[in-house]
């Protein structure tokens, strides 16, 4: 068994096995720190900044950031809660999130961190991209004006010889997600759930399905996201 | 002391956010107690016959008569705020935003499948007397100083009320979170 460190978060003592990424190591002690592009057992991509958190005044993202033996880590401070808030204003201006027509409404991360930061309207002007909704697929539907590029698919969506069945197209502003066309008959059924299921955002949609659970008992509808890891505590 | 003064209005808008105002039930009793109202679709006042300390908002500018409504409440109203997605980020309005105007308007009037061959004169309104679309629809921070927000398709009555309230009586809005919503 590697060996256990010491380190606080927000000035509270943490334990950890040596060489956890900070994120992790904060979900074991039932604290959260949000992100939208981590995915539990799945390498980290620091792609969507969210889980910045301050050590020795420096910002670092913490899932990419391995915790070390008396690290201090700060998460909860009103200048970090204002720059998550931030790129999440950057994300809804960014794409077109009307969440009144969402079939993920209510159930996305996204939204849901808008509202754990009480997010009333975006400090940026909203671009108002044309972007397109791809049903060519048999299973599943993409609506790219809703995705954040994080990435998730492609990192956790993988046929049996461990290719990726998810890949980005174009560059910069234009990127977006496409099912690669060779591996397109790979993706099963168990695997669009799975899709579905860990797009943050309602980006990837089953084919026939939507809208299934009633306002009001949707994941994020009564509870914040993250308090079931503060409940803990 | 004289009671506040509220004027209301719809914009680019369902009525949705007003529906959802009269959704307070009973509190509606409370309310007139607590204010006066002036322009609003509610008691049918057209225009402003004095000055407001609250204003509301429900939708986006989507016409340029959108425009001059809202400037002319920023003008009589002391605060105003922005009630609703539509209000707030242009709404379902806004999903023609992106698209040239031409382009939706020759697929609402010329080639959309329930006109396709009905409208054999190939007919769009020009008339006059018609307000001007916009080249999209703005939300409404971004054609005038807008003081506060309440987000929702429609906002939860109770969180109108609770803004409401806290205006009318100069404390802070909580924003509860079972009602803090943007559907
Ligand atoms: S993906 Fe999330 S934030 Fe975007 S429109 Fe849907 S519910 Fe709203
Ligand atoms: S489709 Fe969903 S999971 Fe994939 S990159 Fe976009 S937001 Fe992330």
């Amino acid at each position: 068994m590697s060996k256990q460190i010491t380190f606080t978060i927000d000035g509270e003592t943490c334990k950890a096995e040596e060489g956890t990424y900070i994120l992790d190591a904060a979900r074991k002690n039932n604290k959260y720190i949000p992100t939208l592009c981590n995915l539990e057992g799945i390498p980290p991509k620091g792609a969507c900044r969210m889980c910045t958190v301050k050590i020795n005044g420096k910002l670092v993202t913490s899932c990419t950031t391995r915790v070390t033996d008396g690290m201090q880590i700060e998460s909860e401070d009103p200048g970090l809660d204002d720059l998550r808030k931030s790129i999440l204003e950057m994300l809804f201006v960014e794409g077109n999130h009307l969440c009144p027509s969402c079939e993920k409404s209510g159930s996305c991360e996204l939204q849901a961190l808008a509202y754990r930061y009480r997010m009333t309207v975006p400090r940026y002007p909203f671009f108002f991209p044309r972007r397109n909704i791809d049903s060519t697929h048999p299973k599943i539907i993409k609506d790219h004006n809703r995705c954040i590029l994080c990435k998730r698919c492609i990192r956790a969506i993988k046929d049996q010889n461990g290719k990726s069945i998810f890949a980005f197209l174009n560059r910069g502003h234009h990127t977006k997600i496409y099912v690669d066309p060779d591996l397109a008959d790979k993706l099963t059924d168990e695997l669009a759930d799975r899709a579905v299921e860990i797009c943050p955002v309602g980006a990837i949609m089953k084919r026939g399905d939507g809208f299934k659970d009633p306002i009001g008992e949707r994941k994020y509808d009564k509870q914040p996201i993250g308090s079931e890891l503060e409940q803990q505590l | 002391m004289e009671k506040p003064v509220i004027a209301t209005t719809s914009l680019a808008g369902c009525f949705g956010c007003h529906m959802s105002l009269l959704d307070i039930d009973e509190r509606i009793l409370e309310l007139i107690e607590l204010v006066d109202f002036n322009k609003s679709p509610i008691n049918d006042i057209k225009t402003f016959t004095r000055e407001c300390d609250i204003g509301l908002i429900e939708g986006g500018c989507c016409l340029d008569e959108n425009v001059h409504v809202l400037e002319d409440f920023r003008k009589h109203c002391r605060i105003l705020v922005s009630v609703g997605e539509c209000a707030i980020m242009g709404g379902l309005p806004a999903m023609r935003n992106g698209i040239p105007i031409r382009e939706c308007l020759e697929e609402a009037y010329l080639n959309g499948p329930t006109v396709r061959y009905t409208n054999n004169e190939k007919i769009m309104p020009n008339d006059e007397e018609l307000p001007i679309m916009l080249d999209r629809v703005y939300p409404c921070h971004e054609v005038v100083k807008i003081d506060y927000f309440l987000p929702g398709c429609p906002p939860r009555a109770d969180l109108i009320w609770n803004a409401l309230t806290a205006l009318i009586n100069n404390r802070e809005m909580d924003l509860p979170y079972e009602v803090f919503k943007f559907d």
